[in-house]
């Protein structure tokens, strides 16, 4: 099997995973299926601006619950919405599904409840992030930039075209 | 077209590429609805909150009625339900208030499949309500209703 059929394969396969193990459900399959020649980068872009607003609203609910006078839970609960709305969005389905817990504990205003779910979503956050940029880096148009790299250094026994 | 008679004050001719502008606070949201909507040959301009939107269409605070003759910018309006400062609800409202862009479609969008919430929106004068995330076959069926509705 020559280099470029190694890494559809491996593409393939680990994408698959990521499905199987729920790290992604359909949605994220939508937004592949949406990525044409006129937007070639959608996923990775997408996904990029999904992990900075990730970033910021986990600092936003971790602010709000350290508040020692008498946590907003509002304030939390419009975090989360909000992490919710886009995790779902972009197919990430560990993350939404905390999220759901932890919309029910802000709501009973439970703040231990609450810290749990934010340790969670951090968690699940950085998972997704680490395999999403797995599978990015095994993406065809990163592949050929490899291709082409191993055959100038002579791995390759096929010349590119 | 120079000389007499006013063009058609429709937003009727589109074409195949109706203008939509799309409210939605979340900028994920924001990115995906605009490249479904592309992906279907309209053309789009994006809001980000209600405020932004009716400005937009020259319905802002500070603007003293500086819609143009009578033709409405756009073609379809699709808009989140939760925003802050504005629901889409309330922007809804604001638009069937409009002499001008009543005519215009309002499309919701929501993550929460609520009864009421569609109710009371298809009965604000809504033309559809839609359930997030998404996806393309949404948008196409969603593109077919209006151009059932222009002929």
């Amino acid at each position: 099997m020559d280099v470029v059929s190694q890494l559809q394969r491996q593409f393939i396969d680990y994408s698959a995973s990521l499905h199987r193990e729920g790290f992604v459900d359909d949605q994220f399959t939508q937004l592949q299926k949406l990525q044409d020649e006129n937007s070639p980068d959608f996923v990775v872009e997408v996904a990029s601006l999904f992990f900075e607003d990730c970033e910021k609203l986990i600092n936003n609910m971790a602010r709000a619950l350290e508040q020692q006078q008498g946590v907003d839970f509002k304030q939390v609960d419009a975090s989360v919405h909000q992490l919710k709305g886009s995790s779902s969005s972009i197919g990430a389905m560990r993350v939404k599904n905390v999220c759901i817990n932890f919309r029910s504990f802000c709501e009973a205003q439970n703040r231990e409840g609450c810290l749990r779910c934010l340790q969670q979503v951090t968690h699940e956050y950085s998972l997704l992030k680490s395999k999403l940029q797995t599978l990015f880096r095994m993406q065809p148009s990163m592949m050929a930039v490899d291709c082409v790299l191993l055959s100038l250094v002579g791995l390759g026994n096929r010349s590119v075209v | 077209m120079a000389g007499g008679g006013c063009s058609k004050d429709t937003a009727a001719d589109f074409g195949d590429q109706p203008h939509v502008l799309a409210v939605d606070d979340n900028l994920i949201d924001r990115k995906l609805v605009e490249k479904l909507l592309r992906n279907s040959s309209c053309k789009v301009t994006t809001a980000e909150n209600g405020l932004r939107a009716l400005e937009y269409l020259g319905l802002g605070n500070d603007q003293r009625s500086t819609l143009e003759g009578t033709v409405s910018k756009v073609n379809l309006i699709i808009t989140d339900y939760c925003m802050p400062g504005m629901t889409g609800y309330e922007l809804l409202k604001k638009i069937k208030e409009s002499s001008v862009l009543k005519e215009v479609p309002v499309v919701i969008m929501s993550s929460e499949n609520s009864p009421t919430r569609i109710s009371q929106c298809l009965e604000e004068g809504a033309q559809m309500f839609m359930l997030k995330p998404l996806k393309q076959s949404d948008v196409k069926q969603l593109k077919c209703h209006l151009m059932k509705c222009r002929s």
